[in-house]
């Protein structure tokens, strides 16, 4: 049995016929057709798959789309507005922290939650606010360093 | 760090979420594909039957190896197994259907009757006499081809001259490599009946094969198109050959596009591992440390199919020594198969497990002289007009000591040694300090012609392609290549798309392998770069009413050296070029110098340079619960002339923290031949909390044979890791003989 929600991804509204049983990963990424959030693991250990909750990272192939009717959900599309990156995207790639890339949305969202929250942590506070976000590719230095020096840019962009 | 330093091609693709996997990809139409697997570590298939799956609502097609026009790889792996199955992982059926839902329902009805046939557990049973014969062909279970032995000097004399002999057995574990995007390809037909694969492929011309191989088709009609590669460290090659191939064949049979995509647990099933080794070393030494004689026997574990042992062995051969001058050497390497997941290319190719080994010997052999691990390595370092072990001298610059002392000097060994040495060794927390040095052979070396070609293409517009046939799978090669382009035409990054493989456009370059991205593949691009900036500066000179000699090119500008107010824009002189006719798309080739190797006594030239590093860890054991944790790393890479000091920061510090795990934390479990850490929840890699605090330098060389002076570096940045991390825990008082060195196997072992 089908079900109608009302999922608001990015700000925006989509009506969409779900099972009970359809992940929001699946949703997000097949009905919605959103690919930025990626599916690692399928069971919330990889972290690839994080999008933020009403501000709140959550690993979306854990969470049941029906359950997330009237919340706001962001991905990583939802992060730059037009053509202008979010500081932490900015910081990423003038880091040089990306390689492959495929776990880079989901520690970028998560690094937003972590700096929403707490705008200036220390190392072992980015360290363990990406503790569940997997990397194979970077040794994680300077996914750290990319996110501290996003906070301080955020710092600047309110002073 | 300059602007140069950290740009990357995909960069702003990838924190968009814009970059598009081959997961990421919908082909109107498509059907999802899936792969029933046996689930058996040994057995005779007594029967199949899919009769309840194929009633499913949406399963469109059922295929059994019956129906399959051809069965195996270029090696042995079966898309489909016959009559047999050798390990878990081993297809026996594949579906195609119109949702993910219906195929997997599909899978949960499928029906099979299996017979055990008696295991092989482990490579010491593979050897054991009495071992079931898993591949008639060869009755003593060993892998077709991986024989590589060495014979230098006199072994019996070299003992006979030792005043020491030490013998050791150490031993390592499969790993994952555990690339966060699981394998994904999307297969489809062109309207000229040609097949279109999509896919996550280290290796597409690999890929390729392997689809012409399981469909029958001519190479030229099959075309792999890269999408961007979530990681792959030499996991992507035959594992996506394989999938690409069972797509292939379901989606010509049900005339509609297919998807297939792996789950975790199936990647971690059916995807290589890094080759289980069991080494025993036997080495003779002078009282005053002299090495005299190196006696080994290597043997890995090749699992089920006979993949990559045939050639990651003679690798293995050539590095058993370490990066020391040995005058009598006898080494055999050898793979066997068992029941087991394959073993195939993992970043290193053997040498992170060879390197363990024989570096923890060494300081074995250090401590059993009385000598400090450095004066032992000193006194035996190779140096430049040495003979290897191989018989090859050494004409280029030789820095094995030269890496070893700046990086014992920037982890301030000397004196962290003597603090390690003098703490209570009753106190709760331990620590200790140790190092390892190795080189590692650049590209193929005489394993294979490191050939590779690319293609160059200037635009009307002065904008540039890039296109070369080897693959950027994360580590930053087509940006590597991109920054050779703009370095030599003078031009911004930014004026240079760098383009993903695409089998049909570019020529077929061999696998992006053995660190060659850089160190090969940047010689095609530089051939076509010289030839394109020829053509530049003649038409400029004539525009200029100068000679070409005269001209520059900086600054996205063409100019006179002696008045550089004399100048046209880049695309200006881009726009002249191809209006006047001239050719502004290139098609270069590298072919390297033949190499001569003698199979039989494993003499010869091996590698045309060698890169040398050494890595310095220091470590902290908790005694009561065992966990050790690394607490710094330190790691000097002469790595030649380093084209893109971003990109090639980022492999250090990544193979740092795959070192990290191969030492500490990863090996996968079995239970009967059945893997039961099939996902991260098991498998456990490193995450940031358990990074250490990380120190690298490069030191600079020139005189090697790479492309713009680069000798490789991806793999190089892996390999000491583990030995350095085993030396330190050493230190502290546990020396391990079996990575990885869980918190179990310190606890279990005495403080020595």
């Amino acid at each position: 049995m089908k079900k109608l929600i009302t999922l608001n991804i990015n700000g925006q509204e989509f009506d969409l016929a779900v099972s009970p049983r359809d992940l929001l990963v699946d949703v997000i990424r097949r009905k919605v057709g959103l690919t930025g959030t990626k599916k690692g693991c399928g069971q919330g250990d990889c972290g690839a798959c994080t999008v933020l909750m009403d501000g709140r990272p959550i690993l979306s192939c854990l969470t049941l789309a029906v359950a997330c009717q009237g919340r706001r959900i962001q991905t990583i599309e939802g992060l730059s507005e037009g053509d202008k990156l979010h500081p932490i995207q900015e910081s990423f790639v003038e880091h040089g922290a990306v390689q492959c890339g495929f776990c880079t949305p989901g520690m970028i969202l998560s690094a937003k939650a972590l700096l929403d929250r707490n705008p200036h942590p220390s190392e072992e506070e980015i360290k363990l606010g990406i503790a569940g976000n997997l990397c194979r590719c970077t040794g994680y230095k300077k996914i750290v360093e990319s996110i501290a020096g996003a906070a301080e840019k955020m710092a600047e962009g309110e002073g | 760090m300059s602007v140069h330093d950290s740009w990357r091609v995909d960069a702003r693709e990838k924190v968009t979420g814009q970059a598009r996997f081959a997961a990421d990809l919908h082909i109107p139409g498509q059907l999802i594909g899936k792969v029933w697997r046996s689930g058996q570590t040994h057995a005779r298939i007594v029967s199949l039957d899919a009769t309840e799956a194929k009633k499913i609502p949406g399963v469109v097609k059922i295929m059994l190896a019956g129906d399959m026009p051809a069965h195996t790889t270029w090696s042995t792996y079966p898309f489909l197994a016959q009559g047999r199955v050798l390990y878990q992982g081993d297809a026996v059926a594949l579906v195609a259907a119109e949702s993910e839902e219906a195929a997997l329902a599909a899978l949960a009805q499928m029906e099979a009757v299996y017979e055990a046939l008696p295991p092989v557990l482990s490579l010491d049973e593979a050897l054991e006499e009495s071992a079931p014969i898993l591949h008639n062909s060869y009755p003593d279970n060993r892998v077709a081809n991986s024989h590589w032995p060495v014979r230098k000097g006199n072994i019996r004399e070299g003992f006979e001259q030792s005043d020491l002999v030490l013998e050791r057995e150490y031993r390592t574990s499969h790993v994952e490599h555990a690339y966060i995007e699981p394998e994904a390809v999307v297969v489809m037909t062109d309207w000229d009946g040609s097949l279109i694969i999509y896919g996550s492929t280290q290796n597409p011309f690999n890929t390729r094969r392997a689809v012409a191989a399981a469909t029958g088709y001519p190479l030229n009609k099959v075309r792999v198109v890269q999408q961007a590669v979530g990681g792959s460290f030499g996991g992507k090659e035959e594992s996506v050959g394989l999938l690409a191939g069972r797509a292939s064949v379901l989606c010509l049979a049900t005339g509609r596009p297919v998807k297939m995509t792996y789950s975790r647990e199936e990647s971690v099933i059916e995807s290589s591992k890094r080759h289980p080794f069991r080494f025993r070393y036997k080495v003779g030494a002078k009282r005053d440390g002299r090495l005299m004689a190196l006696q080994a026997e290597l043997v890995d574990e090749g699992g089920a199919y006979n993949f990559q042992a045939q050639f990651m062995n003679w690798r293995a051969c050539v590095h058993a020594a370490g990066v020391y001058h040995i005058p009598n050497v006898e080494i055999d390497v050898y793979a066997v198969h068992t029941n087991h997941v394959f073993g195939g290319a993992m970043r290193g190719y053997s040498s992170p497990q060879i390197i363990f080994a024989q570096e923890s010997l060494m300081d074995e052999l250090a401590a059993a002289l009385g000598l400090e691990p450095l004066a032992l390595r000193r006194l035996n370092f190779l140096r430049e007009g040495d003979e290897t072990i191989t018989g090859q001298i050494l004409h280029e610059p030789v820095n094995a000591e030269k890496v070893t002392l700046r990086a014992l000097d920037l982890a301030d060994y000397e004196r962290k040694k003597e603090a390690y040495r003098r703490q209570d060794p009753d106190t709760r927390q331990v620590g200790g300090i140790g190092f390892a040095t190795c080189f590692r052979g650049c590209g193929l070396g005489a394993e294979a012609p490191d050939a590779t070609g690319a293609i160059l293409s200037v635009q009307e517009d002065g904008s540039i392609v890039v296109r070369s046939s080897l693959t950027d799978m994360g580590q930053g090669l087509q940006t590597a290549h991109a920054q050779l382009v703009a370095r030599e035409l003078g031009v911004s990054p930014a004026r240079i798309v760098s383009k993903p493989v695409d089998t049909s456009l570019v020529p077929e370059g061999g696998m992006t392998v053995a660190s060659r991205g850089t160190y090969s593949g940047g010689k095609p691009i530089l051939q076509a770069v010289a030839r394109i900036k020829q053509i530049l500066l003649h038409v400029a000179a004539q525009k200029l009413e100068c000679s070409a000699g005269e001209l520059a090119m900086a600054n996205d500008c063409v100019f006179r050296r002696e008045d550089p107010s004399q100048k046209l824009s880049f695309a200006e002189v881009a726009s002249a070029a191809f209006w006047s006719g001239h050719s502004l798309s290139v098609t270069e080739w590298f072919q390297p110098g033949p190499l001569r190797w003698e199979r039989e006594t494993g003499q010869g030239e091996a590698f045309p340079s060698y890169t040398y590093s050494c890595v310095v860890a220091e470590v902290s054991v908790d005694r009561l619960t065992g966990k050790a944790t690394v607490t710094k790393l330190v790691s000097v890479h002469d790595a030649g002339r380093v084209v893109h000091a971003g990109a090639a920061s980022g492999q250090v510090y990544g193979g740092m923290a795959m070192g990290v795990g191969m030492a500490l934390m990863e090996g996968l479990n079995f239970e009967r031949g059945l893997v039961t850490s099939t996902n991260f929840d098991r498998y456990l890699i490193p995450t940031a909390a358990d990074i250490p605090e990380a120190v690298f330098e490069f030191l600079p060389s020139d005189g090697n044979s790479g492309a713009a002076g680069a000798k490789s570096l991806g793999e190089a940045t892996v390999e000491a890791v583990p030995a350095a991390v085993a030396n330190a825990l050493a230190a502290a008082g546990y020396r391990l003989r079996t990575l990885p060195a869980l918190s179990e196997s310190l606890l279990k072992r005495e403080r020595g």
